[in-house]
């Protein structure tokens, strides 16, 4: 069944660097696979966390972050706290018992479009070998954190 | 510092007094090297443009062999050029091309042998002595420096180029063995022609573009006043050293530039004798150089640099970093 | 929980999705998405739903107009090209109906599909998710004003090359104050150093100066020349920068620059700077005779009186006790509108290629210092001679792209290496009469008058030979190679390798960025490209702007440029400063955080996350405060905050997991039960 399994992917991108490398994927024709859905924030220093985690519960199969190259934040350095957040996120994921490499990191600058396709292409390839998400509180409702989390909000 | 030593098909023969005085030296230092058993020829420079898979699953199979002996290291060294480079080649193409490693692995298993490209790193012992065991270690170890002697460092071209799998020097401008002459003692010149081709087996396909290529090395040498060359190559040795009578004849030349292993001069700089460190066996006559060491550089002074005068129009030369032997 | 928050009146959703032309029609099945929206998001609100050619065109921005008046619309979403495109423009046609343009939502299917992907169906299905993702989240947009910006009239010049001097003359000539900053002593650049320009073979120096010394006397320019910037703080319209004036020893109000210092000084070194390190200077100096300013400078390293605390002879002959051994560094704030960075390029080290033998050889030269050479103001005078200070050339070989298109160093074409080798074959031509080889990958002379001059260097002998140089070395190997520089290159259209003697080699040395551009750009908060170059908003159409409103950059900062570019840059970002500076103020995107008092915990994990020191911990109330001026809208902190009590405008929670919510839907799979 992997086969013909056809991941969905939640991008969350920076609207300085990520999401200009996305609008520069498509003004050169870099083709990339439509599994991928982007989000545009003002920084990857946006990122909440519980974001990540309503996409992975309400049915996205992986979550690519990305943000601009290490020095090169448009807000300084705000980069480097997604960077923590993201690494936190993949601990506490594992301990979930979710695999933790849905959920990828990639840095891609404003003129990095050909290199922001070709990493969507990579990372749907690697979701697609994982097969269909199997998120913790399908099998115990009991630990539906992020269900709550989402009530809360 | 434990490693697999590759010794390679010259250094049981022809350069029999490089594979000695290294072993030496290694004492000395105290490096530790195990040769890989049942080794095989490296295919030297030939083989590859004859039958490109073969001749790497030659090299693959010492590779394969490696990686099996080796225990507590990953470093296969090797002192001859051209087995330095073609372990580095195969290991380079079996990990950059997946299908030439499935080839060269389906070799290899016809012997019950598999090699994982890059699981064995492979480096020249001049890498091992300058970078791991560091010149103030060799310095350290130096009881008669070989003041007076005048060297030119002859790399050749296979240590440094191709420059694939990350060399451990500058493909255009080495500079470690200078570095490691001038800490045993010696008066290190420029030597322009450093990382020129010896002719390697042109000697025996073409020997008028040998003698050619080899003139382009023994006459600046003489030029340069040096006394001996100081190699790292068992090809290089041989043919400046075996073929200079020769390239002598046909050029009607009689030019007369001994050569030695870096070895040698460290196995002479650490205090063994030219006999223990096989010196004496080569064509050209080393003995007139190596009275010179001990000997104070009184009798070839070197002109030192004086003070521009104002009426000097020349124009000043650029400043060098450290490791460049610019000027003259 | 207190701070969600419903949506401002019921929502009444315009969905439009563009055809752009064939663009995204061909690929996207739009007048599908169109329907699928006005059916399936009808729950959410969608009123109504539909497709055009352009929305862009004014018809199709009327047609958002009418709906929002006919049909009560408080919500639109154009699926259309990426926002920043065209967010402007809806924005703009929702505004002229009435409606708070912020209430346009934008959803990219050009770039984002129809441009990159390959599946039609797949397309289609992924620009309805977006859609959805759009609807759903425009729902929790609210009405904002726009932040309006006061713009500082001053602005601030990073670079004293031509670049930073257009800019600085074209600003201040309307009336405003500028202050230009330079590094060095004087301004003037490279150019100062150059001796014709090409290819109409002007007298740098000549077209340069009167620039320079316009600036120097301009009334509306501050001039801080041997001054670097420490510091920047704050945003468009008002910039606090700190400028560090480094001692020259000299006090400038009393220095008349008569020049007696410098002649008496009795120190002479060899000019690593100005003089590229064939030219001399004394240890008390001004660069070169037409230095703006024109008071020198005292190099403390190589001064008698700072190494034996003796000598004082400048002090001595100066008739107006300018010479002050005590002067230390100043300090000097100033606040600025707009910042121009004109910084400039370094040379490709020509050391790092030692198979050219730079530095090995005497008569290998960069091409900086034949410049040097043969300029009339530089070591020999004017005359081209080798290294030994007398002998002519009798051959001459000038190696393009040094260090340039090369994957070992540069993999970029510097851009003016060919028409600069072309000039030298020109001079060398003209005044010494030598044999002249030109050793060339490719010859690029693609501006006005450039190829002309190609034609003309070539009419007069000089020789090419296509093919990249393997090795200089000065080892012979036959009699007519004795005492000679050997060039060995393999000329690719005879299909042989040449080896050619020579009496002397020129080098011409690519452009690099500057060795600190790195941390300029994050000094000043813009970027740089993987080489170091200085990022453009647009490549296009924007290439003097950064993606730091109100930082401009220009000439050889952003990538290697001759003369003529770098001048249209420096007017260039002129123009774009002058244009804020006309327009008072500047509206700029109304993203903002900001902290529901009555929910903060006060536990201040969000204090030390904020670049621009905005958060504020107010310790009478136990809460933190975000000062909405100094605020950038980066959203850390919003989703820093435990207690979800920072509201990010424009990118709230609400907004982003609605949108998250929309995108979920997956057509490929059937609905699980």
């Amino acid at each position: 069944m992997t086969n013909n399994f056809e991941p969905l992917i939640i991008g969350f991108t920076c609207n300085w660097c990520s999401y200009r490398a996305a609008d520069m994927a498509g003004t050169g024709r870099e083709k990339y696979p439509p599994n991928i859905r982007l989000i545009r924030m003002m920084c990857s220093g946006r990122l909440d966390p519980m974001f990540v985690m309503k996409a992975l519960s309400d049915g996205a199969d992986g979550v690519m972050i990305t943000g601009c190259h290490p020095g090169e934040c448009h807000y300084l350095e705000q980069n480097y706290k997604a960077l923590r957040r993201t690494i936190l996120l993949k601990r506490t994921l594992g301990q979930m018992g979710v695999d933790p490499e849905r959920v990828k990191l990639v840095w891609a600058s404003a003129a990095e479009g050909v290199y922001l396709a070709k990493e969507i292409g990579i990372f749907v390839e690697e979701i697609r070998e994982k097969g269909p998400l199997d998120w913790p509180s399908r099998k115990n409702p009991a630990i539906s954190i992020v269900e709550k989390e989402e009530v809360s909000v | 510092m434990k490693y697999l030593f590759y010794p390679g098909c010259s250094m049981q023969r022809s350069a029999k007094p490089y594979l000695d005085s290294l072993k030496l030296v290694e004492k000395t230092l105290g490096l530790e090297s195990v040769d890989v058993e049942d080794w095989n020829c490296c295919g030297a420079t030939e083989f590859s443009s004859v039958n490109r898979t073969a001749s790497h699953a030659i090299v693959g199979r010492n590779l394969a062999l490696a990686q099996e002996q080796a225990s507590g290291t990953d470093e296969l060294v090797a002192a001859c050029s051209a087995c330095y480079l073609n372990l580095s080649k195969t290991d380079h193409f079996m990990r950059e091309d997946a299908d030439f490693n499935a080839l060269v692995n389906d070799a290899l298993s016809a012997g019950g042998l598999e090699y994982e490209p890059g699981s064995v790193k492979v480096r020249h012992s001049l890498d091992i002595i300058v970078n791991n065991v560091g010149y103030d270690a060799v310095k350290e170890k130096v009881t008669k420096p070989l003041s007076g002697l005048r060297v030119g460092a002859y790399y050749g071209c296979m240590i440094v180029r191709p420059d694939v799998n990350e060399r451990f020097s500058n493909p255009e401008e080495p500079y470690e063995l200078e570095d490691l002459l001038e800490v045993l003692g010696a008066e290190v010149v420029d030597f322009k022609m450093k990382t020129q081709c010896c002719s390697g087996h042109m000697t025996q396909i073409s020997s008028e573009v040998a003698y050619d290529m080899i003139k382009q090395i023994v006459k600046p040498a003489v030029e340069e006043e040096i006394d001996v060359l100081v190699t790292l190559c068992p090809m290089c040795q041989l043919n400046i050293d075996a073929f200079q009578n020769e390239m002598n004849k046909h050029f009607g030349t009689n030019y007369e530039v001994p050569i030695l292993y870096f070895s040698q001069l460290m196995g002479l700089a650490f205090g063994y004798t030219e006999k223990e460190l096989g010196i004496g066996k080569e064509f050209v006559n080393v003995s007139p150089a190596l009275a010179k060491i001990g000997k104070t550089t009184e009798e070839v002074p070197t002109p030192k640099k004086k003070k521009k005068s104002k009426s000097d129009p020349s124009l000043p030369m650029p400043k060098m970093p450290i490791h460049y032997r610019g000027g003259s | 929980m207190a701070n969600s928050k419903t949506p401002s009146g019921k929502p009444r959703i315009g969905v439009y999705v563009c055809h752009c032309g064939t663009n995204i029609a061909g690929v996207v099945d739009v007048e599908d998405v169109a329907n699928w929206s006005a059916e399936e998001l009808k729950d959410i609100g969608v009123v109504l739903s539909r497709d055009n050619k352009f929305m862009c065109s004014s018809q199709g921005q009327e047609l958002i107009e009418s709906d929002i008046k006919e049909f009560g619309l408080n919500r639109v979403v154009v699926a259309a090209c990426s926002p920043h495109l065209h967010e402007k423009t809806f924005r703009g046609a929702c505004e002229r109906a009435g409606m708070n343009p912020f209430f346009c939502e934008m959803a990219s299917i050009r770039e984002q599909v129809s441009w990159v992907t390959k599946d039609k169906k797949k397309a289609t299905e992924k620009s309805k998710s977006m859609v959805a993702g759009a609807v759903n989240r425009v729902v929790y947009h609210e009405a904002l004003e726009p932040i309006k910006v006061p713009i500082n009239p001053t602005t601030l010049i990073v670079g004293g090359g031509i670049a930073g001097i257009q800019a600085a003359l074209e600003i201040a000539n309307t009336g405003h104050e500028v202050y230009l900053v330079e590094r060095e002593p004087s301004i003037g650049g490279h150019m100062a150093q150059f001796d014709k320009t090409f290819p109409t073979l002007d007298c740098s120096a000549c077209i340069l100066t009167p620039r320079m010394s316009e600036v120097g006397m301009h009334p509306n320019i501050n001039l801080l020349t041997w001054s670097e910037v420490e510091n920047v703080d704050g945003f468009v319209g008002n910039f606090d920068v700190t400028i560090r004036k480094k001692s020259r020893c000299v006090i400038e109000e009393d220095c008349t620059g008569c020049g007696i210092c410098v002649q008496k000084c009795p120190i002479t070194v060899i000019d690593d700077e100005f003089g590229v390190g064939i030219g001399t200077r004394k240890a008390i100096y001004t660069p070169f005779d037409q230095a703006i300013p024109n008071y020198p400078v005292l190099d403390k390293e190589n001064c008698t009186y700072f190494i034996k605390g003796t000598c004082r002879a400048c002090e001595k002959f100066c008739a107006t006790n300018a010479i002050d051994f005590e002067q230390q560094d100043e300090i000097i704030n100033v606040t600025v509108g707009n910042i121009i960075l004109a910084t400039g390029y370094d040379l490709f080290d020509a050391r790092k290629m030692p198979n050219y033998g730079y530095g090995r050889y005497p008569n290998v030269f960069t091409s900086m210092e034949f410049e040097r050479l043969c300029n009339a103001a530089g070591p020999t005078n004017g005359e081209i001679v080798l290294r030994d200070g007398v002998t002519a050339p009798k051959s001459v070989a000038i190696v393009h792209c040094v260090g340039s298109r090369d994957k070992n160093h540069n993999n970029y074409c510097s851009a003016i290496c060919c028409m600069q080798s072309l000039k030298f074959a020109h001079i060398v031509y003209e005044r010494t009469g030598a044999e002249i080889h030109n050793f060339y990958i490719d010859i690029r002379t693609t501006a006005k008058n450039y190829d002309e001059f190609y034609q003309r260097v070539l009419d007069e002998g000089t020789l090419f030979v296509r093919g990249k140089v393997a090795e200089i070395t000065d080892v012979p190997q036959n009699e007519a190679e004795e005492g000679k520089l050997i060039v060995q290159a393999e000329d690719t259209l005879a299909g042989l390798q040449r080896r050619i003697p020579v009496d002397m080699v020129i080098l011409s040395v690519g452009l690099e960025p500057k060795g600190d551009s790195d941390e300029v750009a994050h000094q000043f908060g813009i970027s740089c490209s993987s080489n170091g170059w200085f990022t453009e908003k647009h490549p296009k159409l924007d290439p003097v702007s950064t993606m730091t409103e109100g930082i401009f950059i220009a000439g050889c900062a952003t990538g290697p440029k001759d003369i003529p570019a770098s001048v249209s840059q420096g007017s260039a970002a002129a123009a774009r400063v002058i244009s804020y500076i006309e327009m008072g103020e500047l509206e700029l995107e109304p993203v903002r955080a900001s902290v529901i008092e009555e929910i903060c915990s006060g536990c201040k994990i969000c204090n030390d996350l904020c670049p621009y020191n905005a958060i504020i911990f107010i310790e009478d109330k136990q809460v933190t405060e975000i000062n909405e001026a100094l605020c950038q809208g980066c959203g850390t902190c919003v989703a820093a905050c435990p207690a979800g009590a920072i509201v990010g405008t424009g990118f709230s929670n609400e907004q982003i997991l609605a949108q998250i919510e929309g995108l979920m839907m997956d057509f490929s799979v059937p609905e699980v039960v």
